[in-house]
């Protein structure tokens, strides 16, 4: 028979205090990194389950890892997604591509050309070899830390410098801070400084596409971290609800700002197994092995394609460097973490094993790694032309106004008429021009 | 009046008689838009097969389908969230918030991103929604059926708020709302869905159908944003409001037999400045009223504006008579009321002199 509950006596009469579990990273600075407790499986060890498989029939997916590139550098199991070299090296290229603009525009931070930016140093698979998986006209809702989607997808590099930089160029009119890229004609929705939003929005456009029998799918991305956020909660619901084509990627980097993940939930489970309790499929992949990125994503994208439903893909990877231009790592992590990470590096691994089947060598990386770095160079000379932040080369005192609303309301016509005077009164010699509206 | 000659007439015989409540006027422009445009599409908790709590979206999913007309999670944030996805396809979302004091789990998707999306990209995506939702107190709805949020959304930049007072005006300036490129919050003052409110809690309530102001024309038509309706001339005050008020200061304007122009703002972002200007300088007196709680709200603003821009036209100082700041009693609804004593007293401050 079952004890009966106790509801007379009161706290503090002989019951067990209880005790608040705050979660504590497995390093601090100063200590060192064992990652001996995370179970990264063997590559080609799970198995591939057919695009239309019910998502409680491949539980084992949410919990596991899959990979397919070993430590032979070969390509291994049923993931393999069998790409030609070609697109190998053109997925490397983009891959190399990304490191170089990272460096270069993290410099370009600390010269003072831009007040901000955001590295994906070890992630670039994540967002490069996933997106190539993808149609050029399926809409990605991605988080800040995608910039390898637009490269991936042709975006011109001087529009994301003139970007960064604010000026003249940039076609968001100075408006967003750095990095913030939109761009309609690459299927690339515009980046909000507000976590998880995108997911819910992602979720209504493959809802819109299916509305109007398009064949066209969506997929966002948001960091583990943000996966704590109320609308990740609605994405995933909405997405099973209206069985709706879009693919939830989650890009658990370990981190987020100076949180481990821990405080999103990964102490007790993992991000892809949330996909069971909404009924989705999840799938747990190797975020550092460009090939199996590449092949969940393609996965996930036949499925959604064939009406089969959505999918939430959790990428295990490590966010390389601090979080932003403003943060500083040593503060609150182990620096021997980045060497100790098991999945080692995305680009190297994905350039031994175009070595290892024969289709590259040292000699054509180290030119490709320069091709990179003079493109880059020569890109941001041109951006520059355009000026940079704080050196007067930006949008009218107009421009501000603009867009707020389709036309200008009398309040903002007002408000737009001060600032004209206001500049004439503080700048009168400078760009007299500049300000006068249109 | 000048207003009302910009709304389309409606077509000679078929409707000049035809009298319907809020409700029904409100069904109709969705209706008719969902029938004219495929990129329309309605949604929310309870609207589809079931056809609203408050009956507004009756009969539309049987008419255009399930997948024009759906129910949704009961998610806020999810309902916004996913409205502003299908405004970046293309679409035309018209979502539906069960009462204006739910929605603010939606605030975020709302405020950062509905509001800011053509802006942020510079036009490349753009929020064409209007979310629907019931507001307003009178009807014993207590903390969360009661309240008038309007001044949230009037504080922020690339909203446009819009509030009708008649059936009439619901419909045509719906319809604007579904057309217009811009998010919209379309706040429905629940209180006179069925009839005009005099604010004589005591007395009974006039259904529509006895009313001027339920003729609604059948079919298709507009009325402009941003342009206020002259509820009626006069030379004594201005009265400056919207919603289940614009009703309850007539009424007492004429019980008190005072020579009032009842100025219905219809939308307060964008402001029709130039009506209110207009009458403020003519009569040289100025009441607001609005059921929302006074600190920071709408009130405030036009207040401000009126005294920036009418200063020397002023005879009077501007009296608002607002909701207090409380949140929305369930008991003591009519001691919280805005009601006819109040509007009263205020009346009798402004035209003492």
């Amino acid at each position: 028979m079952a004890e009966a509950a106790d509801t007379n006596s009161k706290s503090g009469d002989n019951r067990p205090a209880l005790a608040l579990h705050v979660p504590e990273p497995r390093s601090r600075p100063g200590d060192p990194v064992n990652f001996n407790d995370v179970d990264i499986g063997e590559p080609g060890a799970q198995p591939r389950p057919d695009e239309s498989a019910k998502p409680e029939d491949m539980k084992d997916l949410a919990y596991g890892l899959v990979r397919v590139l070993g430590d032979d550098d070969k390509a291994h199991g049923p993931w393999d997604p069998k790409l030609d070299p070609e697109t190998l090296r053109t997925m490397l290229g983009h891959m190399a591509m990304v490191r170089a603009f990272d460096e270069r525009m993290f410099r370009g931070q600390r010269q003072g050309k831009t007040s901000f930016y955001m590295k994906c140093t070890g992630e670039e698979a994540t967002s490069v070899a996933a997106s190539m998986a993808l149609a050029s006209d399926d809409m990605v809702f991605p988080s800040y830390r995608q910039q390898g989607i637009l490269i991936a997808r042709g975006y011109p590099l001087i529009e994301m410098i003139n970007q960064i930089y604010s000026n003249k160029g940039d076609k968001l009119k100075g408006r967003q801070l750095p990095i913030m890229y939109s761009s309609r004609e690459h299927s690339f929705f515009s980046i909000s400084g507000n976590l998880a939003t995108q997911t819910p929005q992602a979720v209504g456009w493959a809802m819109a596409s299916a509305i109007k029998g398009d064949s066209r799918i969506a997929a966002t991305w948001v960091g583990e971290g943000s996966t704590a956020e109320g609308d990740f909660h609605s994405a995933c619901t909405f997405a099973t609800v209206y069985n709706a084509p879009v693919i939830l990627n989650v890009i658990n980097n370990q981190w987020a700002i100076s949180s481990f993940s821990g405080f999103a939930g990964s102490e007790r489970t993992t991000f892809a197994a949330r996909a069971l309790g909404y009924g989705l499929a999840g799938l747990r992949v190797d975020g550092n092995d460009a090939l199996a990125c590449y092949a969940a994503q393609r996965w996930a994208a036949n499925r959604a394609r064939a009406n089969q439903g959505p999918t939430l893909i959790e990428y295990f990877t490590y966010r390389a460097e601090g979080h932003s231009t403003s943060d500083d790592p040593s503060g609150y992590r182990s620096a021997q973490e980045r060497e100790e990470w098991p999945l080692g590096d995305p680009v190297m691994r994905l350039k031994k094993h175009l070595i290892a089947i024969g289709e590259w060598d040292e000699d054509r990386q180290a030119a490709m790694d320069q091709r990179c770095a003079e493109e880059v160079k020569a890109v941001t000379k041109e951006a520059e032309k355009n000026g940079i932040l704080g050196h007067g080369l930006h949008h009218p005192f107009h421009t501000m106004f603009e867009d707020v609303f389709e036309e200008l309301p009398w309040h903002l016509e007002e408000q737009a008429a001060q600032a004209t005077r206001e500049r004439e009164t503080k700048w009168p010699d400078k760009h007299p021009k500049d300000g006068a509206g249109k | 009046m000048n207003a009302q000659t910009e709304t389309t007439k409606p077509q000679a015989d078929e409707t000049e008689e035809r009298r319907i409540n809020m409700i029904e006027a409100i069904n109709e422009a969705l209706d008719i838009m969902l029938e004219r445009d495929d990129d329309v599409i309605v949604m929310g908790e309870d609207v589809g097969y079931f056809g609203g709590v408050f009956r507004c979206t009756a009969g539309l999913q049987e008419k255009h389908g399930k997948t024009r007309v759906f129910d949704t999670p009961i998610s806020e944030c999810g309902i916004i969230g996913v409205a502003v996805g299908m405004g970046a396809y293309g679409l035309r979302p018209v979502p539906e918030i069960q009462f204006a004091d739910y929605i603010y789990p939606g605030l975020d998707q709302l405020i950062s991103e509905a509001a800011r999306l053509r802006y942020r990209s510079a036009t490349e995506y753009i929020a064409p929604m209007t979310v629907r939702s019931p507001f307003g107190g009178g009807i014993f709805g207590g903390q969360t059926h009661s309240q008038s949020p309007e001044s949230i959304f009037t504080h922020v930049a690339g909203l446009k708020t819009v509030i009708p007072a008649t059936p009439h005006d619901a419909k045509g300036l719906l319809i604007s709302c579904i057309e217009d490129n811009d998010p919209v919050i379309f706040f429905e003052p629940k209180r006179i869905y069925n009839g005009p409110f005099s604010g004589y809690y005591d007395k009974p309530v006039e259904p529509w159908k006895k009313h001027k102001d339920a003729a609604v024309p059948e079919g298709y038509y507009k009325i402009p944003l941003g342009k206020a309706r002259t509820v009626t001339e006069g030379e004594a005050l201005t009265v400056l409001t919207y919603g289940t008020m614009v009703h309850v200061a007539e009424a007492v304007c004429r019980e008190k037999g005072v020579d009032a122009e009842i100025l219905d703002l219809r939308t307060l972002v964008p402001l029709d400045i130039e009506a209110i200007e207009e009458s403020v300088k003519k009569t040289g007196r100025c009441l607001i009223v609005h059921e929302a709680t006074r600190t920071s709200g709408f009130g405030a603003e036009l207040s401000a504006l009126v005294t920036e821009r009418c200063f020397y036209h002023l005879e009077a100082p501007v009296e608002r008579v607002t909701g207090f700041d409380t949140p929305y009693p369930h008991s003591l609804e009519w001691a919280y009321f805005p009601g006819p004593v109040r509007i009263g007293e205020a009346l009798d401050t402004i035209l003492k002199d």
